[in-house]
């Protein structure tokens, strides 16, 4: 039976993650390839990794740290933001990340979602899906709409449609974040998750809310998501990957358990 | 010296990447003769078996294959690689190489775990691998050790006899199957962590020769 994956979310800005993890002795490391080797250690399933510099003149350090990445852990791991083209997924992809997932880019030109599934396969493609709560209307009849600019902007598209459409254009899995429920350490959007996994049939990350094990619990049995994207919890030191998996384990949740 | 066999048919680094954490020397290649004087073989492939069945023979990499499967060299086929070795692929139709009795085929569109969940295609993600017999490269494979797999076919060998390992996905199906020389896995070891990179270790010291 599939295993159900926790998946560390590591946020890089010019080589440098953004938010260090505390561990052995509360030590920050900042180095994007160190902690992604400590997660690798500590039985993480796969690493998304989000490059948010700002400067386009700075990619070339992304896909270094992608390389240093590749030689160091030997588990699935993606690389997402600044994707606008097939030739900048060419390039993650070659320096040996195992998928890249497009969000901004896709909302404005979906065939990017087409054009990568062909190029290099639709396990390679993740559609990553900013998502916030809306009033239910003919236009969003999910009640949940796209967003962009990290919530700032409406788009106008209902997330429940465009996860279908992105589908059947060829997008291999979904990482669905809300953003009313990202930061929060509320939980996850319990009911946005299980309606979007639902409804289609390519696996669904779920992203943004994880304040305890109980979340990560919830999501992965009542929202059923097939995997749970972890980020402050872990990387501030409040419970390991390890302690993680234990915890689900316990209660019955398959997980990979040896690593 | 490994050759790493190079049909376009996805990203190969990673297999040269892991190979080389292990201290192997090898070549990602698609030359007649660099593939006839390595020691072994590694024969990987992500995507569609008609367009890859369709490269093989182009590069005229399918007969080099047979010739060196008939010649007792040790070979490894990964994801793709474990199922165009067969005889015949629903995907796309393919005539696929032989090597093995049986065919590859597509898991059912709808259908449900023992828990009554409904599954996803692809199989995608961590599951793990039941050993039906003894094989020198499978060894030491535990019961909770788990390896990735991303695919929407499986393969079906005409007879067990084939078959070295199981896995479970709605379905029982053949995720290591192997004959004489040859042993190839629906999975991807060199992303399955430690679990995978002890099984890579272990092809890469395998004679070609079963213990028994």
């Amino acid at each position: 039976m599939l295993s159900k994956r926790i998946i560390p979310c590591l946020d890089v800005r010019d080589g440098k993650t953004t938010k260090g993890v505390k561990f052995q002795g509360n030590i920050d490391i900042g180095d994007p390839v160190e902690m992604a080797r400590f997660y690798y250690q500590e039985g993480a399933d796969e690493i998304v990794f989000y490059d948010i510099t700002a400067s386009s003149d700075h990619r070339d350090i992304m896909i270094d740290v992608v390389r240093r990445v590749a030689e160091e852990i030997f588990i699935p791991f993606s690389v997402g933001g600044g994707i606008r083209t097939i030739e900048d997924m060419r390039r993650v992809l070659l320096a040996g990340a195992e998928k890249v997932s497009v969000n901004t880019a896709a909302v404005r030109n979906p065939e990017i979602i087409a054009d990568g599934a062909r190029a290099f396969g639709s396990q390679c493609i993740v559609l990553g899906m900013d998502v916030k709560k809306v009033e239910i209307s003919r236009k969003i009849p999910s009640g949940y709409e796209i967003v962009i600019h990290g919530g700032r902007t409406y788009m106008g598209i209902d997330a429940l449609e465009w996860a279908k459409q992105a589908e059947n254009m060829g997008a291999g899995e979904i990482c669905l974040n809300s953003i009313d429920a990202d930061g929060t350490l509320q939980g996850y959007e319990m009911n946005l998750t299980s309606l979007i996994s639902e409804n289609v049939n390519i696996p669904v990350i779920a992203s943004g809310g994880a304040g305890n094990i109980d979340h990560i619990y919830d999501v992965l049995t009542k929202g059923k998501a097939d995997a749970a994207l972890v980020a402050s919890i872990v990387h501030d030191g409040t419970y390991t990957v390890k302690q993680i998996k234990e915890a689900l384990h316990a209660q019955g949740v398959k997980v990979r358990m040896r690593w | 010296m490994i050759a790493i066999i190079d049909y376009k048919a996805g990203n190969l680094s990673s297999v040269e990447r892991a190979l080389k954490k292990l201290d192997f020397r090898c070549l990602i290649t698609q030359r007649r003769e660099e593939i006839m004087s390595c020691e072994r073989i590694i024969f990987p492939g992500v995507g569609a078996a008609g367009r890859a069945m369709s490269d093989l023979k182009r590069l005229g990499l399918d007969e080099v294959l047979r010739h060196e499967y008939n010649a007792g060299k040790p070979i490894l086929g990964i994801c793709l690689g474990a199922q165009i070795i067969l005889e015949r692929s629903r995907e796309n139709e393919a005539e696929c190489l032989g090597l093995i009795k049986g065919s590859v085929e597509l898991f059912p569109r709808q259908f449900f775990s023992e828990e009554k969940d409904r599954l996803k295609i692809p199989h995608m993600g961590w599951n793990s691998v039941n050993l039906r017999k003894g094989h020198p490269v499978l060894e030491g494979i535990a019961p909770a050790d788990e390896f990735y797999f991303v695919h929407a076919y499986y393969p079906l060998p005409a007879s067990d006899e084939y078959v070295f390992g199981t896995t479970c996905y709605g379905i029982e199906f053949a995720s290591a199957i192997g004959y004489n020389n040859l042993i190839a896995v629906q999975f991807h070891p060199e992303k399955s962590g430690k679990a995978g990179m002890r099984l890579l270790e272990r092809f890469c010291t395998w004679d070609g020769r079963h213990a028994e």
